[in-house]
């Protein structure tokens, strides 16, 4: 494992070392650096395409698994296709993430195509932090995807977040969610410069009592750009959320675009979407405090973000 | 500690202050009343730098500080709470009073504001100042974040609104706790009997001018018998 990914990796997975007593499964420039399995979670390598299944055992419970992919110099394409299967009742935490880093005019992309299959009673928090660094002018692309498939009473909260560094990214997650499943989505994302964010969700409620919840906060600097798109299909008896708050800057772009469709006489669905710039009373009021105008902002962004 | 030499300030063509002429001594507790539009607001934020004096100067400990930014004036010891409190998306209230404190500050005192302002600090550290919050328990955390800046200059715009009356009544006692243990004055604009009851000296501003300021003593039964019908009300009567 070489210096980058060890500095992506405490960025995007908090790791300072590898995780002795956990899971996990280290991507490198697309191979392998690193990879364990534990009595409850087997990690397998795929034979047909690149990437790796993650088989959870019905019942386990409190164990962190980490899969975070790391590119470490330009001219890199990768594309990685993860499954997890997680058992019956099985209540853990999963740590992804990817970083990119460039150091040449050369560009470096990951695709990480990220399927979760949720078996009865199963419960997931899913956390995905995605930075890119590097002084090289090379593009750096991230563009995650995943599919959930929440069976009965399953839930599955996915915290994703994007602060800094990657260029563009396109960011799909499509869930279809059974009886009384719950499936909950933070999003955070920060663009600057002429960077672009597209995130697109998509949620089938087809059980009865199921829920989603999808939330995103974002912050668009400079002359970037973000696209988000939200639908949810009520199918049924069902409850559906999906917000969308944003802060706007400087030249930047941004959209919201809800689509609800409700299929069932009893399904609730919901859409908020604010955006707006920071409120001049937002910054006079931190000033008051002893910030000076831009510490104000950042405090406000941060805050916003945290 | 504060004088303010012929201050005026227009807006929209407007008259708002006129030729104010005002000092304010250390360890004094004023409060500044008369009624609405009389340009009290106006005055507090102009001393906090939030509005600039169209004409005239404003010194702080013998300092010109007329055009000092606010942060600058916050940072040499003016602190400002808000009638209308802002709210913020994800900062939270440990957040605002450590931001407040502008130093290390342990959770023990943070609590002991919020404690003196009537909250219970284990349900709302970790609070989002948002719209979550109603009106009471907004407007008891600016009087929180106010009192841990522990200021040369606390300036506190008409606190009792918004509040119910056992918060009041917490606010009397917070006031009179300021006075003990801070070194530093305190300028209150209010219309509350009870707060002018407190107070060292009354200013009275007017139609953009101060009509009286002196010695509670003197001012407060004048203000009674005369004007009490048209701005000065207790707040049990208010509510």
């Amino acid at each position: 494992m070489n210096k980058i990914t060890k500095k992506l990796l405490s960025m995007v997975s908090d790791m300072d070392d590898l995780p002795e007593n956990s899971a996990f499964n280290i991507r490198e420039d697309s191979s392998c650096a690193g990879r364990h399995s534990t009595e409850h979670v087997e990690i397998v390598g795929k034979t047909d395409v690149p990437g790796i299944d993650i088989r959870i055992k019905p019942n386990t419970k409190g164990e962190s698994i980490y899969i975070p992919a790391c590119i470490t110099k330009s001219n890199v394409d990768d594309l990685v296709y993860n499954d997890f299967y997680v058992g019956e009742n099985a209540d853990v935490i999963i740590v992804a993430g990817c970083g990119v880093h460039t150091d040449s005019e050369e560009s470096s992309q990951h695709n990480g195509i990220h399927r979760f299959f949720l078996e009865k009673g199963a419960k997931v928090l899913y956390l995905e932090k995605h930075v890119g660094i590097g002084k090289g002018t090379g593009k750096r692309f991230i563009n995650p995807q995943t599919y959930m498939e929440l069976a009965e009473n399953s839930y599955m909260e996915m915290d994703t977040s994007q602060i800094k560094g990657v260029d563009s990214t396109k960011r799909t997650s499509k869930a279809k969610l059974e009886k009384g499943a719950k499936l909950v989505i933070k999003e955070k994302i920060m663009t600057h410069g002429e960077q672009f964010a597209e995130t697109n969700f998509e949620v089938e409620l087809n059980g009865e009592d199921s829920g989603a919840d999808l939330m995103s906060r974002s912050v668009a600097r400079d002359h970037s750009k973000q696209v988000f798109r939200s639908i949810i299909n009520g199918n049924t008896n069902c409850m559906g959320h999906s917000q969308c708050d944003a802060i706007i800057m400087d030249t930047a772009t941004i959209s919201a675009i809800p689509e609800l469709t409700a299929n069932h006489i009893d399904a609730q669905l919901i859409h908020e979407a604010a955006i707006g710039k920071i409120a001049g009373e937002q910054i006079t009021k931190l000033m008051t405090l002893g910030l000076n105008e831009e510490e104000a902002e950042a405090k406000i962004v941060e805050g916003f973000l945290k | 500690m504060l004088e303010l030499k012929d201050i005026s300030f227009s807006a929209d063509g407007k008259k708002i202050l006129n030729h104010i002429n005002l000092k304010i001594d250390n360890n004094k507790f004023i409060v500044m009343t008369g009624p609405n539009g009389g340009g009290k607001s106006t005055l507090a934020k102009m001393i906090a730098g939030i509005n600039i004096p169209t004409q005239g100067k404003i010194l702080f400990d013998g300092e010109d500080i007329t055009t000092m930014p606010i942060y600058q004036r916050a940072q040499k010891g003016v602190a400002f709470a808000f009638q209308q409190p802002v709210r913020f998306k994800g900062i939270t209230v440990k957040d605002l009073i450590a931001l407040s404190a502008n130093q290390q500050i342990n959770e023990k005192k943070m609590c002991g504001y919020l404690f003196d302002v009537g909250l219970c600090p284990k349900d709302y550290l970790k609070r989002e100042v948002n719209t979550n919050l109603s009106g009471g328990e907004i407007k008891r955390i600016e009087i929180a974040t106010v009192l841990a800046r522990n200021a040369k200059l606390t300036i506190f715009d008409e606190p009792e609104a918004g509040i119910d009356l056992w918060s009041f009544n917490h606010l009397i006692a917070i006031f009179q706790k300021l006075r003990e243990q801070q070194e530093g004055s305190i300028l209150v604009i209010s219309h509350q009997e009870r707060i002018l009851e407190i107070a060292d000296e009354i200013i009275v501003l007017a139609n953009g001018q101060i009509s009286k300021h002196g010695p509670t003593q003197e001012i407060l039964p004048e203000l009674l018998h005369k004007e009490r019908c048209k701005f000065c009300i207790r707040q049990e009567e208010s509510i």
